[in-house]
């Protein structure tokens, strides 16, 4: 196997830390110290958040997103602001900022304007574990898939924190959703992300790399359950489409966004798409080998290979949205305990097994796509088992909104007495 | 400047007071939970810094009481307010001081 | 211990960590109170990164902040018709004096002792973590777990209602 060409020069694009370490040398000469690196890892960041995450916002997000859903809906999508509608993006950003944010006079002001600004910041944060290539990764802590679990668990607050301030009824129920999603989602998708550290030996991401380009193989191929709890539990997590409905427009208005309007109601749609991106970014370095792809990453640049990766990953949760229909939250719920949570237990079993079948052995690294095969074949069994023998089905009838009356004094039509027929 | 032992001591013990404080004085229930949850808190700060500072070969048996008392927070926390909330349903209110059925 | 940019930032963690407990104290809107509490917990964690022990400021975070007051936030919104104002009972100034009393006593035996210090890094990280608590510890990690199924299994049993028994009538 060909050893990796890296040379030091600035030049070698193929890894832009070669750049970065030119520019704080050179930098280091006219400045003290230790300003230069507070001042290049601030420049840096926001370098990183102009060039990568603000185009893949508004192009990926915005405007590819909005096209590709135009395209499954059999119309045409934004073509109208300039070429191709490529300025849709750019026109929708002046419009918000000209918007008027009202706050409701019975609104809590301070905790309604805290709320975006604290939903921004962990999506920002989020981007500091991702590698984007060997040796372009901003913090490269041992524990950094415990650091994305930790503070993809914060946003939820801000949610929360959104929805409570904004003294609405719709308001409140979607906060009360979120909440309830996203601690009842975060078990499985935990133990999920769990088999794969365990499979791995590792909880630095960018071992998680390094490990399967030694293999080499992709992680989806050797942990099938882990991913397809890992893809439904972040799905929730970020209220995409089809497990929207702490936002769902057509049962609570727009949920917790309810009052928001303007430049605030734009952070969060922004922002959720940049929890996306990083949720795609994650699944991208975990599940499909990160900046690696099997020797190839010598001739391209890795950092290319991993956004493309990324992107392509983004697309499989815009088709999901374009495709499927909204969940109610009863079905939601007992997915997440009934289904999901049991698998993925089974799962982190199954691995801790293999894993230990693998090293007291002192087996080839080869032996992975054994395992692999083992998964698969347990996937399906598993799958299969649920549905047919145990008869894992969601209630065809709603359940009564046993949360919803405590809130707000609200009371349910009752269907067996002259409620309105379903 | 140094940082020493004696900096987080004195920031987990001013913690400790004020969960305490905040556990013996407040009316809500859900108060007194913040403050014990502040309390534990503070402990925890106490058994890492001594982990990190102190002399000893056993440095991560702090670190594994740590472990130990974030598990048996998540547990407290879950059972306290599921008791929060039957009390709730019972007696309409989780006030300490309008819960004085059992009082002598 | 020493450096500019940790010094900097356990001073910065130590005025956020005490403030927002004192805001905890102080506030007198119970959602607020629970808002200072996160904002108390991610600073301890910032403690934990300072005192390199990441793992479990990592822990702190994940159960803390994302379960533990997500789960008082839910019992706040549930429990309506309660009071939200987060006032004292008459006990606050005994309460301010004991813990007046105990701060001074700890901080006394803090300062007057001779603590046996060492500044060496005890390079401690999850993988010792984790080897420590499935060899040494290996009895009480198995009775936490026992625990939190008892304290699941436990919390769904008080809360559920009595009419859940008996098939689901309306509420």
């Amino acid at each position: 196997m060909l050893s990796f060409l890296a040379t030091d020069h600035w030049y070698d694009l193929r890894d832009l830390a070669n750049l970065y370490r030119v520019v704080l040398e050179g930098l280091d000469h006219i400045f003290p110290t230790g300003l230069v690196y507070v001042l290049t890892a601030l420049l840096g960041f926001i370098a990183f958040f102009v060039v990568f995450v603000l185009p893949s916002q508004l192009y990926v997000g915005v405007y590819g997103e909005r096209r590709l859903i135009g395209r499954m809906q059999a119309r045409q999508g934004p073509n109208r602001v300039g070429p191709l509608g490529l300025l849709q993006p750019v026109a929708d950003a002046i419009k918000l900022l000209q918007k008027e944010a009202l706050t409701p006079r019975s609104a809590d002001r301070l905790i309604m304007w805290a709320a975006p600004v604290l939903f921004v910041a962990p999506a920002i944060l989020i981007f500091a574990v991702i590698p984007f290539g060997p040796r372009m990764v901003f913090a490269d802590i041992p524990v950094s898939l415990m650091y994305f679990l930790a503070i993809s668990s914060l946003p939820v607050i801000a949610s929360f924190m959104a929805g409570w301030s904004s003294n609405n009824k719709y308001s409140l129920f979607g906060a009360m959703r979120i909440v309830a999603m996203s601690i009842s989602y975060e078990i499985p998708l935990v133990l999920g992300l769990l088999a794969v550290s365990v499979l791995s030996g590792t909880m630095s991401l960018q071992g998680m790399v390094y490990w399967q380009q030694d293999i080499p193989t992709w992680m989806i191929l050797i942990q099938p359950i882990a991913f397809a709890v890992y893809f439904i539990g972040v799905s929730a997590e970020l209220n995409r489409t089809p497990t929207d409905i702490a936002e769902a427009e057509s049962e609570i208005v727009a949920g917790y966004l309810t009052e928001y309007s303007g430049m605030r109601w734009g952070l969060f749609y922004g922002m959720d798409i940049a929890y996306a991106l990083g949720a795609s970014a994650f699944a991208a370095t975990i599940f499909f080998g990160g900046w690696s792809l099997f020797g190839l990453e010598q001739w391209v640049p890795p950092w290319l290979i991993f956004i493309l990766k990324t992107y392509l990953f983004y697309f499989v949760f815009i088709w999901t949205r374009g495709t499927l229909p909204r969940l109610r939250i009863d079905q939601l719920m007992s997915f997440a305990w009934k289904f999901l949570l049991p698998i993925a237990l089974i799962n982190l079993l199954v691995v801790a097994v293999e894993r230990l079948i693998w090293t007291s052995n002192d087996l080839p690294d080869a032996i992975v796509w054994a395992f692999g095969a083992v998964n698969i074949v347990l996937m399906v069994g598993i799958v299969f088992i649920w549905a047919k023998v145990f008869k894992y089905d969601p209630k065809k009838r709603p359940t009564k909104p046993r949360l919803v009356n405590e809130p707000g004094g609200y009371r349910p039509v009752d269907l067996e007495q002259g409620g309105p027929s379903l | 400047m140094t940082l020493t032992l004696e900096h987080f001591l004195t920031v987990s013990i001013l913690l400790f007071a004020m969960g305490l404080v905040i556990a013996l004085s407040k009316r809500n229930s859900i108060g007194i939970l913040m403050g014990v949850e502040l309390m534990l808190n503070a402990v925890n700060l106490v058994l890492i810094t001594f982990a990190r500072f102190g002399e000893s070969t056993m440095s991560i048996t702090g670190h594994a009481f740590v472990a130990f008392i974030i598990t048996v927070a998540a547990a407290e926390a879950a059972v306290a307010l599921a008791l929060v909330i039957s009390v709730y349903r019972t007696r309409g209110t989780i006030e300490v001081d309008r819960l004085k059925l059992l009082r002598f | 211990m020493s450096g500019f940019g940790i010094t900097v930032a356990f001073w910065i963690l130590a005025a956020l960590t005490l403030a927002s407990a004192g805001g905890v104290m102080a506030s007198r809107n119970l959602i607020h109170a629970v808002l200072f509490l996160i904002v108390a917990f991610l600073g301890v964690s910032g403690f934990f990164i300072l005192l390199s022990a990441d793992f479990l400021a990592m822990a702190q975070i994940i159960i803390y902040v994302g379960a533990i007051s997500v789960l008082i936030l839910f019992a706040i919104v549930l429990t309506p018709r309660a009071e939200r104002d987060n006032s004292e009972t008459s006990m606050v100034l005994p309460a301010l004096l004991l813990g007046t009393t105990l701060a001074a006593v700890l901080l006394f035996v803090l300062y007057d002792a001779n603590w046996n210090v060492t500044n060496v890094e005890p390079g401690l990280s999850a993988e010792v973590l984790g080897s420590a608590l499935l060899s040494v510890w290996v009895l009480p990690f198995e009775l936490a777990s026992v625990l939190l199924t008892a304290a699941l299994v436990g919390a769904l049993m008080i809360v559920r209602r009595q009419e859940d028994e008996e098939g689901d009538s309306a509420s």
